[in-house]
């Protein structure tokens, strides 16, 4: 296989890693809201999260890094071209890291206050926008011959993108619900469970009408298959959900979210960013990469340090397997 | 207003900023994974207490240190993506491999270690908090790799053909000659930054006159470990910044040059300390001149010949052609802001040796269990963490103006490496942006750091046991909670 391919697989593993799991961070910061009554609540709810959510993050810090290493031009037009969305991604992440640390560090109603908007707004911006820039670059955008974006800002809220941002936010909000099933005890459990099923059938709705839509445009035999097993998976979740089996129905979305993802990029393939002005234009795979010897150089790396990650990563999550509630968070 | 001036105070502004707080995390990092070691090995209960009183101090730093990473991450394809795509095949691997060995590291331990206090046994528990620190380092090593191939571009080779470097040798980027001095310059700057922060810190509580009698040998004992940590590193910074002298003179003789505005090549060349006059160097009113040192930083013998702008900017002419002209970023001829350089050269090693000469005062004012008591120690407590600040934010704004108006030394000039898709309005809007948020993080942040280190050190508790034993076990409160 040629190694701009298996480059492309990367990213599309390093963005799949990333909504699989900061997913279910937005998810629970946008909760925040819903499911807790009182400042106890919002604590076990934030806590669950605690340990793992900036090790999550770094997922897309590391998709970013490798677009910029093995295919310049795809990082360069994407984020000088989405610029106003990503701006507008990085403050809500400024402020909701900050908030989860600085929270608690002042035992003030009103300083705590504000920090819950912090997290519930960074966690609504970047789970709303992401899902707009993927429709965007799955879509096609206008880029020039210099494979510059010359859309402006407005270009990138069509009704198929405001689709794809309203499918990853009730997605991750779903997926939030369900992590907090998972990982709370008592109350807060069953409210979080009843409420993934509510969400997830919106979220069901929005899905198969966005992927539906993209299959329909730029759908390859590929997503097709991709797209109908993330399809199952998400209704497979619900109906775990539903016989309150909260591991699997965790497991069903956290597929789901994978395999849409997936399907999205091979929809895209072999294109990386597609233009809508004129296909020859378009940044593909090909034109848009690095040096065989650059890729080389990075696939050896990736090998080796990738498992290594994936297993202190994992590790985490046994560590902190406890179930919480509201018992255990001290005055 | 130009979208490139508008990129590079967004780029100068945020770095600047980031980096502020990168020295403390390096350096702190090491010193609480220290301290909570020797608590591992001597059960000495203050050990413990001075682990957690500044590892909380570290954790609210660490926090807008990631937060403002993420920004530096993507900010070269946002306004520099004619740079990115120029580079990207040689810079980007560097920034990717920081990625995955570094950041990943980093941020999964420091989460065990926030959070596993009941959850690991007390070595793993420390060990966590060493492997944070290794990640430090592995981000340093990797994104100052990056930074020295702008300095200095080696492994690479131009392709005429899509006009772009091309990597060609990862392990020539990664020894960089610029590079193997360049890290351990600002690594042994960030222990200098972390020790004088301790210092600081404890020296303040120690005197404060609300500390309780009891917790004064404590800080006391912090006070100390600050200020050998601030000397040694202050030696490290002392003769990583010669050796770095040197190969600066040979990779980038203008920066030198600059660096002291000597117009005219000189052999032996004098260092002066201060200047005042008119420092386009047409005229000079009064100096204070150490004779041969200039010669002895460059060249490594008192007697060396160091060349001078004007002699420079002829071959630098010869070289890259047609000259680019002055801007006020440059001074035409590819020479960079003569006072920018010459006074932030200065100023960075005058604030280091003010650090230093601080921390000296302070252990030989601590000797054999002495207490300092008079008021004038408390001026000392503020000042010694805020030098090295100021050192390193000089240090950069050297190091990266004196390369102006290359981007690339050589390669690409800052001028070309803008993104041209990008308007001058989309860009102001961000530069607002950034700028107010980072002004009020900063207050915020301050404010929270001094509200925690007037709290002092929580008195001594015994962290909780891994393992779940009696009937309640699985109810206890955790040990710590966001
Ligand atoms: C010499 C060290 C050094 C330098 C020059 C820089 N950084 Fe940095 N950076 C660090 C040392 C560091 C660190 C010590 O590893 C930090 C500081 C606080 C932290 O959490 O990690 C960090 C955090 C940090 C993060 C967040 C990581 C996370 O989520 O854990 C990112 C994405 C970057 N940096 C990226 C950059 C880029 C693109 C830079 C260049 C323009 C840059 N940093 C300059
Ligand atoms: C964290 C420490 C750093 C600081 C404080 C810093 C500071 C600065 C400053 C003040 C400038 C502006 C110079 C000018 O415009 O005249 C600049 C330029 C630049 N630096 Fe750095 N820098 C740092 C590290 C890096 C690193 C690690 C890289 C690359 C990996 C880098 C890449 C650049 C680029 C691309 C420019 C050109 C843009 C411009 O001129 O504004 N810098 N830097
Ligand atoms: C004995 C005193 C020192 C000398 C001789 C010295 C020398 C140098 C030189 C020559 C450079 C420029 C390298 C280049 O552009 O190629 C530099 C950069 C720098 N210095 Fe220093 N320095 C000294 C003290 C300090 C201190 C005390 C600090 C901070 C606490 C510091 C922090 C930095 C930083 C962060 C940079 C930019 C990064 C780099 O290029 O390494 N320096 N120093």
């Amino acid at each position: 296989m040629e190694l701009t391919t298996v480059w492309f697989g990367l990213i599309a593993v390093l963005w799949i890693g990333y909504f699989c799991l900061e997913g279910f961070d937005f998810g629970v910061g946008m909760l925040l809201p819903v499911l807790a009554r009182d400042d106890r609540e919002r604590r076990v709810l934030i806590n669950t999260i605690g340990p793992v959510w900036d090790g999550n993050e770094v997922w897309v810090l590391v998709a970013g890094g490798a677009t910029f290493a093995a295919f310049p031009e795809w990082y360069a037009t994407l984020f000088s071209g989405f610029y106003l969305p990503l701006l507008l991604i990085l403050v809500a992440l400024i402020v909701r890291g900050l908030a989860f640390e600085y929270r608690a560090k002042r035992d003030d109603h009103t300083w705590r206050a504000r920090w819950d908007l912090a997290i519930i707004v960074g966690s609504f911006l970047p789970a709303l926008l992401w899902g707009v820039a993927f429709a965007n670059i799955v879509r096609g955008v206008p880029i020039d011959e210099n494979a510059e974006y010359v859309g402006g800002f407005f270009n990138l809220l069509s009704p198929y993108a405001l689709l794809g941002g309203v499918t990853t936010l009730l997605l991750f909000l779903t997926h939030g619900a369900l992590f907090v099933a998972l990982k709370t005890d008592g109350d807060i459990r069953h409210r979080a469970r009843a409420l993934a099923l509510k969400v997830g059938v919106a979220a069901a709705v929005a899905a198969v009408a966005f992927l539906a839509w993209t299959q329909a445009s730029t759908g390859s035999a590929g997503s097709l298959v991709l797209f109908a097993a993330a399809a199952l998976a998400l209704v497979g979740g619900l109906v775990a959900a539903l016989r309150a089996r909260e591991g699997w129905a965790f497991t069903g979305n956290f597929l789901a979210i994978g395999l849409a993802v997936a399907g999205l990029f091979a929809a895209l393939f072999p294109d990386v960013m597609p233009s809508s002005l004129d296909p020859a234009w378009s940044l593909t795979t090909t034109n848009a990469s690095a040096t065989e010897y650059t890729l080389t150089v990075m696939t050896w790396v990736a090998v080796f340090f990738t498992p290594i990650v994936l297993l202190y990563q994992g590790w985490t999550y046994w560590v902190f397997r406890r179930r919480i509630g509201t018992q255990h968070i001290p005055a | 207003m130009d979208p490139l001036d508008i990129a590079r105070w967004q780029f100068g502004i945020v770095t600047v900023y980031h980096f502020l707080f990168v020295p403390i995390t390096i350096g702190l990092s090491a010193l609480v994974a220290g301290l909570e070691t020797a608590w591992v090995r001597t059960r000495k209960e203050e050990y413990l207490r001075l682990t957690k009183f500044f590892g909380k101090l570290f954790l609210i730093n660490f926090a807008i240190g990631v937060v403002t990473g993420i920004v530096q991450e993507f900010q070269f394809g946002m306004n520099w993506s004619d740079y990115s795509r120029f580079v990207g095949d040689v810079f980007g691997a560097p920034l990717a491999v920081e990625g995955l060995l570094a950041f990943f590291l980093e941020s999964t331990f420091l989460g065990l270690w926030i959070f596993g206090w009941d959850r690991l046994p007390r070595g793993l528990h420390a060990a966590c908090m060493w492997l944070v620190h290794i990640g430090t380092l592995l981000s340093a090593y990797f994104i100052l790799a990056a930074n020295s191939w702008m300095q200095h571009p080696v492994g690479y080779r131009y392709n005429p053909d899509t006009g772009r470097a091309e990597l060609t040798d990862f392990w020539a980027v990664l020894t960089n000659k610029v590079q193997l001095v360049t890290f351990p310059h600002t690594v042994t700057a960030c222990y200098l930054t972390g020790g004088a922060f301790m210092l600081g810190v404890a020296l303040y509580l120690v005197r404060r006159r609300s500390t309780p009698d009891a917790d004064r040998p404590m800080y006391r004992t912090a006070v100390r470990l600050g200020a050998v940590v601030t000397l040694i590193g202050g030696l490290g910074v002392a003769v990583s910044g010669d050796l770095q002298g040197k190969i600066m003179t040979e990779v980038q003789p203008m920066k030198m040059a600059a660096a002291e505005g000597l117009y005219e090549t000189e052999a032996p060349a004098s260092f002066s300390v201060f200047t005042i006059g008119s420092l386009d160097g047409s005229e000079e009113r009064f100096a204070i001149k150490i004779p041969g040192l200039l010669s002895f930083l460059g060249t490594g013998t008192w007697d060396g010949e160091v060349q001078g702008i004007n002699q420079l900017r002829e071959k630098y002419q010869q070289t890259y052609g047609e000259d680019p002209g002055a801007t006020y970023y440059s001074a035409g001829g590819y020479t960079p802001v003569i006072p920018v350089t010459y006074w932030t050269f200065r100023l960075m090693i005058g604030a280091g040796i003010a650090a230093l000469a601080g921390a000296a005062l302070v252990l030989w004012g601590t000797r054999r269990g002495r207490a300092p008591t008079s008021r004038w120690w408390l001026w000392l407590a503020v000042a010694l963490p805020l030098l090295p600040l100021a050192a390193n934010s000089f240090g950069w704004i050297f190091t990266e103006m004196g390369r102006q108006p290359w981007a690339v030394f050589g390669l690409m000039t800052t001028a070309n490496a803008v993104s041209p898709g990008v308007s001058a309005g989309e860009m102001l809007t961000a530069l607002i942006t950034f700028t107010l948020l980072y002004g009020v993080l900063a207050v915020v942040e301050v404010k929270l750091m001094l509200h925690h280190i007037g709290k002092g050190a929580a008195p001594f508790e015994e962290p909780p046991s891994p393992t779940l034993r009696g009937p309640g076990d699985a109810d206890r409160p955790l040990a710590h909670a966001y």
